[in-house]
Parts: structure tokens; sequence; C-alpha cells
């Protein structure tokens, strides 16, 4: 046996080509473990539209729903912030929302469906790391410090110091990148929104 | 009987080496003789592990990792109603900032006396990663009271995933689990804290010391030992680690257990340095908090990342800020040691590094206001600048002469 000469090509091969086979079956016992980290059936399940009542929101207010765990904005504004965000737009990183997240209906200066162009609905998760930011109508809070003295109202998170306009729009050189994302929604009545739907994803 | 414990040995030996093993590492491990306050830290660090794992084994016996009961676990089972749970409890909350402190500190001695130098590249790199799973363990350890702090800070810091383009935000679905931090991100964390970032972190102690102990102990005139032997081989400036240096660690950890325990007794909370106030209130998805700051010891790393005005560029300045150390041996091109032998230029910027590390660590605490913001990013062009431009200015300095033999002062 040990006389014999030994085939170092044949053995070279045979290990490379074992390990080869072996990396590959590990590969693929891999994979449940790593799909397993995914949305289970049940939270990819949980995330069904929400009925809210609107008629009680005043010009001002904000209320705060939950759609999919996540904090939902919706916002009433008087004529004067309408005709502010018409306007001023100067100062925002992309005032016309191209790069942001919106349905095709809410592209617009006021980010909301025209049937009420005074509600706002946007999702309340700073697009920089995921804070809620404030809705802070005036100056009339421990924020204005971080606000500047021509504030318009808008919203303000307090994590980073990112500043959106009243239909989240961001201003320019924040560190959030993005204005606030839209859902899609549709109102069933003057008074009664639903949020995560529309006529698209009915 | 002496004989019965020396034939007792002999078999044990026989079979494995137990004997080898304890002169490889304690009695004849032959460690420099000027050892000073600095080089406490490092077995410090080692009985801080030791009261993690057992205070942590503990309170996972009564902690439930579930959104609907883990912060009732927490601060109602374990605080008030599991006899000593509450003690338990500070040993593991303090024991996790006191950690952070031993390995700063530990960080720092390697850092003046350069032992990261050749030939113990290996033990620093396996340093840093330790200083990597720690972080991890500590970011994932701070999600499972189910506070405020914990839930909006882990938002936070998973939120940064989501900035890397394109896969970013699937990647970060992938590791919650959900849409949202929830029930899922929870359970996985308490599985990571518990059993998998702890068996990677033991792994790595023992990589450590095995490196360490390969290449023998560096000291602070950074003179190799190993160069100066007598007729039996042994360093003329060595002594065994045990007993010596065993008896003095011991003096170490009663210093360091009294400052431990006056933490623990009468100031878990720090100030809400240790434990944040916010984390008083149980988490609420629809609510951040006014003021939210990670713990102490992530906020120089948190005052880079605020301290770009770009999502991207924050995250990268932030990941970049710790990458950087793992290339500390080769940036530094000075032969020289440790910094009693080096330059006064070196010594400067040591301390300002150290400044600037400690002011970016408390304005991350802080909220950003102009001001501070343009000091962070003053203090993070520093702590990039000492690294990236080391290959240049370590090549100029003037050295003084280095001592053949340790010294001692």
């Amino acid at each position: 046996m040990s006389a014999e000469e030994v085939n170092d090509n044949k053995r070279r091969f045979l290990v490379a080509s074992t390990s080869a086979v072996g990396a590959v079956g590990a590969g693929f016992v891999a994979v449940p473990f790593i799909k397993s980290w995914m949305p289970s059936a049940k939270a990819k399940a949980a995330g069904a539209a929400v009925k809210v009542d609107i008629s009680k929101l005043e010009e001002g207010q904000m209320v705060t729903v939950e759609w999919r765990g996540k904090p939902v904005f919706i916002v009433k504004r008087n004529q004067k912030n309408l005709d502010d965000l018409e306007k001023q737009t100067s100062f925002l990183a992309d005032s016309d929302s191209q790069d942001s997240s919106q349905p095709a209906y809410c592209a617009n200066n006021v980010r909301a469906r025209k049937e009420q162009s005074s509600i706002a609905i946007m999702e309340g998760v700073c697009t920089h790391l995921g804070c809620a930011p404030k809705h802070l109508p005036d100056l009339n809070n421990s924020f204005a410090g971080s606000l500047g003295d021509d504030w318009l109202g808008g919203f303000f998170c307090p994590c980073h110091g990112s500043k959106y306009d009243l239909s989240g729009r961001v201003y320019s050189g924040m560190p959030a990148p993005l204005n606030l994302p839209i859902p899609p929604y549709k109102y069933l009545s003057e008074s009664l929104v639903l949020i995560g739907e529309d006529e698209e994803k009915a | 009987m002496g004989k019965r414990v020396d034939d007792l040995m002999g078999w044990v030996d026989d079979r494995f080496p137990l004997t080898k093993m304890w002169e490889e590492h304690l009695s004849k491990y032959y460690a420099p003789k000027n050892f000073n306050f600095w080089y406490f830290f490092g077995s410090l660090a080692l009985m801080v592990l030791v009261i993690q794992i057992v205070s942590g084994i503990f309170l996972a016996m009564f902690y439930k990792p579930d959104t609907a009961l883990a912060f009732q676990s927490v601060e109602m089972s374990i605080m008030r109603d599991v006899e000593w749970g509450w003690l338990i409890r500070y040993f593991h909350s303090t024991g996790a900032s006191a950690f952070f402190i031993v390995v700063y500190l530990h960080m720092y001695r390697a850092l003046i006396y350069g032992s990261y130098k050749k030939p113990r590249e290996l033990v620093w790199i396996f340093g840093v990663l330790i200083y990597l799973a720690l972080m991890a363990e500590g970011f994932m350890g701070y999600l499972l009271p189910w506070g405020q702090m914990s839930f909006w800070g882990a938002q936070v810091i998973l939120s940064l995933v989501g900035a890397i383009p394109f896969v970013g935000e699937d990647i970060g679905i992938w590791v919650r689990g959900d849409f949202v931090i929830g029930d899922a991100t929870l359970n996985r964390f308490f599985a990571l804290h518990i059993i998998a970032i702890p068996l990677v972190l033991l792994g790595l102690i023992v990589a450590h010391i095995i490196a360490l102990h390969e290449v023998g102990s560096n000291n602070p005139d950074g003179v190799e030992i190993k160069k100066n032997k007598d007729e039996n081989g042994i360093p003329k400036d060595g002594i065994p680690f045990h007993p010596y240096y065993t008896v003095k660690d011991i003096v170490g950890v009663v210093v360091f257990l009294m400052f431990f325990s006056f933490v623990v007794f009468f100031a878990p909370e720090m100030g809400g340095y240790f434990i944040e106030y916010a984390n008083f209130e149980p988490a609420d998805p629809l609510k951040t908090p006014a003021h939210i700051a990670p713990v102490w010891y992530f906020t120089p790393y948190y005052s880079i990342l605020r301290a770009v005005p770009d999502k991207l560029g924050g995250v990268i300045a932030m990941g970049g800020a710790i990458v950087v150390l793992f290339f500390l041996p080769w940036l530094d091109r000075n032969p020289v040691k440790s910094f009693r032998y080096r330059s006064t230029m070196w010594k400067v910027l040591i301390a300002l590094f150290v400044v600037s590390f400690l002011i970016l660590g408390y304005l991350g605490m802080k909220a950003p206001t102009e001001l501070f913001t343009n000091i962070a990013r003053v203090c993070t062009i520093y702590y990039f600048a000492f690294f990236l431009l080391m290959p240049f200015y370590t090549r100029i300095e003037k050295n003084k002469p280095v001592p053949e033999r340790v010294t001692m002062s």
C-alpha cells in the first residue's frame, strides 16, 4: 500500500467536490432558518384597514390611529394653512412629492384627496429613523427653540430634529430624506374614512 | 495524602492536560513585572462577564419574552414580587454599564501602551470583535424590559438598516419579523441575547486570551520581555501570573466591587444613565418620548450618526467609526509601542481623541440643537482624522530612546 503512488490530483478533486456538495447542502439547510425570521402568517394578516370617524375633528386638531402597528396621523388644516402650503414651498426638500411615497391622488401640495383637501392623512413615522413626529401647529410648545420664528405649523421629530410642514413634506437640510408616507385611504362618507384601502386595492 | 493527590493529578494528566493548561496560562505564564493600574481591567472584564452570566440566568427564570407580559414581568414580578429579584436585576443592569466602563478603560490602556501592535494584532482584532458582540448584546438586552426607551431605541437603531439602498427595507422587516417592532422582534432578541451572542462572546474571549498568551503581554514600557531571557528561558522581567497577578487582581476586584455595590444599592438608575427614566413607562408604539437617547455607552456613535446631515451617510459614518478600529494596528506606523517613548504630539492627539469621544458621548444624550450639532461635527471630523491621518503623522514623530528592559517607577 505504502509503495503505491499517491494520486494527489484525485485526492484534491475528491476533497474539493465533497466540500462543494457539503456547502450546497448546508446552504439549503440554512434557508428554513433564515426564512423563519420573515413575518409570520399571523403578522401578515394583521394589516387590515381601519375605519375612523372624523366628524368631531376640529380645525387645527389631530388624531392618531393605529394601522399595521404604525401611528397614522389625521390632521385638519384651516384655510390659512392650505394657502401657506400652496405658496410656501421654497424651503422644502421634495415639495411636489416626486420621490416620496403616496397614492397618486395625494401627490399635490396639500397632500390630500380632493374631496376633503383640509384633511391630511399620513403615517406618523419619520422617514429618518422611524420616530413619531410631534404635531406642532404653532410655536406654543417646548420645542419652539428648534423651530425658528417663521414656523408655519407642521411636524417636528424630537429624535433628530427633522421638520415637516402641515402636509408632511420635509424641510430641506434635515436628517429625514423624504416626506411622511401616505397610506392608501378613501372616504366612505363625509365623516367616515377608511385607512389602508382605496378604490384600487379594494 | 500528598502522594494520593499527586497520583490523582497524574491520572487526570494522562487523560486531560490539566497541569499543562494550569502552567501555560497561570503558574508559568510570565507577565511583565511592571504592570500598573491600567492592567486591572482585563481581569475585571472577565469578572463582570461572570456577574452578567449568573444574574442573567436567574433573570431568564422570571422574565417573559412576550409584548403583553414583558414589562410587567420585569417591573412587577422581578422588581417587586420575586424575592431578591430587584437585587438580581440591578446586578444585571449595573453590570451592563460596568462592562462597558471596564472595556473602554481596557481599550484606552491598549491605545496608550501600543498593545495593538505587532505581534498583538490578532489580540486587538479579537478584542474589537468582543466589543462589537458586547454592543449587540447590550442593544438586544435593552429591548427586553419593553419600556418606552426600549421600544423607541430599537426602532431608531433598526431603522438604520433601512438606509441600505434597495434591500434595506426588506432586511429591516426580516430582522423585526414584522412590519413594526413587535412580539416577533422581542422574542428573537431574547433568544439572541441569552444564547447566541453570549456563546459568540465566550468563544471570542477564549480566542482573545489564547492569542495573548501565545505572544505574551505587553506592558507600560512597550518592551518585549521575551527578548531578555535567563538561562532557563524565563523572561528576566517576567513574573508568574499566578500567584503574583492573581493576588494583585484580587485587590482590583475588591475596589471595583465597592464601586459596583454602591451603584447597585444606592443609585441603580445612576441618575437616568444606567436605566433611563422613560423606560419606567411601558412601550407605546404610537407615542415617541419627547427626548430619546440611547444608553450612555452607545452615545458617542449616536452623536456621529446625528452629525451627518444625510441618512445613509450617517449610518456609514457610524459603522465606519467602529470598523476603523480594526485597522488600528496598521494605521499606526510608529515602531515604538508605549506613549512614554513617543512624541508629545502623539500624547496631545490621544488626549484630544479622548476629549472628543467624551464630548460625543455627552452630546449623544442631549437634544440636537444647532450649536450641539456643530460641536458634534467637529468632534466627528477629529475622530476620523485621528485614525485616517495616522499613517502620515506617526511616521514623522520624534521618539525618545526606548529602554532595553522594563522600568519600575
